[in-house]
């Protein structure tokens, strides 16, 4: 039984699955109204570049690798970004007491 | 990766099959705790992802910062700030949930025709493999110095920024003993510094201030 396809997969599908990944962080991202939910759409559209990265290193850039040292950067910089960001929802939520996105409006003209 | 097509595929369907799941899950259930442990399971096929481009090093990265730090982060987060809240109701949100999809569907047009019109300098040089985390290191202590330094400096100052973001600010001390009260008793009974509609202030507690 042969069930082998002669084609592997290729760059393109990955880049699709990145594409589809950011859309569902960036429509996240506008419409959640809880903020804990705005920042799990940051991190959805930080994987998708992160994915972008890993494909065209592993694809284009084989040997040099340099997508896999910027992904390493990405990951340091959304580690720090998240705790940043849950620190100042938590304070954001003792000055507050809400999650509610559209009650964060202290500085909207 | 030197395994037969076949497999591949399977396991690309299958991992981005998770990916896509999960993260619509992520961004449309309405229990936020269910969107939290999606989102971990969302991570995990990323990091399966890696593994099927030659990234083993990274993977394992993934699996620990965005699995074993941010996503428990993110599950603190929310018990901490768990509050059975009614939302309310905004004016056209419905309109504003399709438009904001009409954006979102046209970015992904964008993307997908860049995608398949540009000529990709494909097949590369063949992939490093198992050297990769060697070379990472390489990497990391030659021409990407510099970025790695700071990275442990910005590491240091998001440290130092959650921490006094996050701290609570002792306001009171115990007229009696002289000691700092108890900051959590405190907050029960205080309100909220900019909440709209303030309801009248503890008179007891603003006379200790």
């Amino acid at each position: 039984m042969n069930l082998s396809i002669p084609v592997d997969v290729p760059l393109q599908a990955y880049l699709v699955l990145a594409a589809i990944l950011f859309c569902t962080g960036v429509w996240g991202l506008i419409n959640s109204r809880n903020a804990v939910r705005v920042l799990m759409s940051i991190e959805l559209m930080l994987n998708a570049v992160n994915i972008n990265l890993m494909a065209f290193s592993s694809y284009i850039d084989g040997q040099l690798i340099r997508g896999q040292v910027f992904a390493i950067f990405v990951i340091t910089v959304a580690a720090a970004e998240a705790a940043v960001g849950l620190a100042i929802l938590l304070s954001l939520y003792r000055n507050r007491e809400t999650v509610d996105m559209e009650r964060f409006n202290l500085l909207r003209w | 990766m030197t395994i037969a097509s076949f497999t591949q595929w399977i396991c690309f369907l299958a991992l981005s099959a998770a990916v896509v799941v999960g993260s619509l899950g992520v961004v449309l259930l309405p229990n936020i705790v269910y969107s939290a442990f999606l989102l971990g399971g969302v991570f995990l096929s990323v990091a399966g992802l890696y593994l099927m481009l030659n990234a083993s090093f990274v993977a394992a990265a993934q699996v620990l910062v965005y699995v074993g730090a941010v996503n428990v982060l993110i599950l603190f987060a929310i018990m901490l700030v768990n509050k059975k809240e009614t939302l309310a109701e905004i004016p056209g949100l419905p309109l504003r949930r399709l438009l904001s999809g009409g954006v979102c569907a046209g970015l992904f047009l964008l993307l997908l025709r860049v995608d398949v019109t540009t000529p990709w300098a494909v097949p590369g040089p063949s992939p490093a493999g198992d050297d990769a985390t060697i070379k990472i290191g390489m990497h990391l202590f030659s021409d990407y110095l510099l970025p790695f330094e700071l990275a442990s400096v910005l590491l240091l100052m998001a440290m130092i920024g959650a921490i006094v973001l996050a701290r609570r600010d002792v306001y009171t001390v115990d007229v009696i003993t002289g000691e700092n009260a108890d900051q959590a008793l405190i907050e029960k009974i205080r309100t909220p510094l900019l909440v709209e509609t303030a309801p009248d202030r503890n008179p007891a507690l603003e006379s200790t201030r």
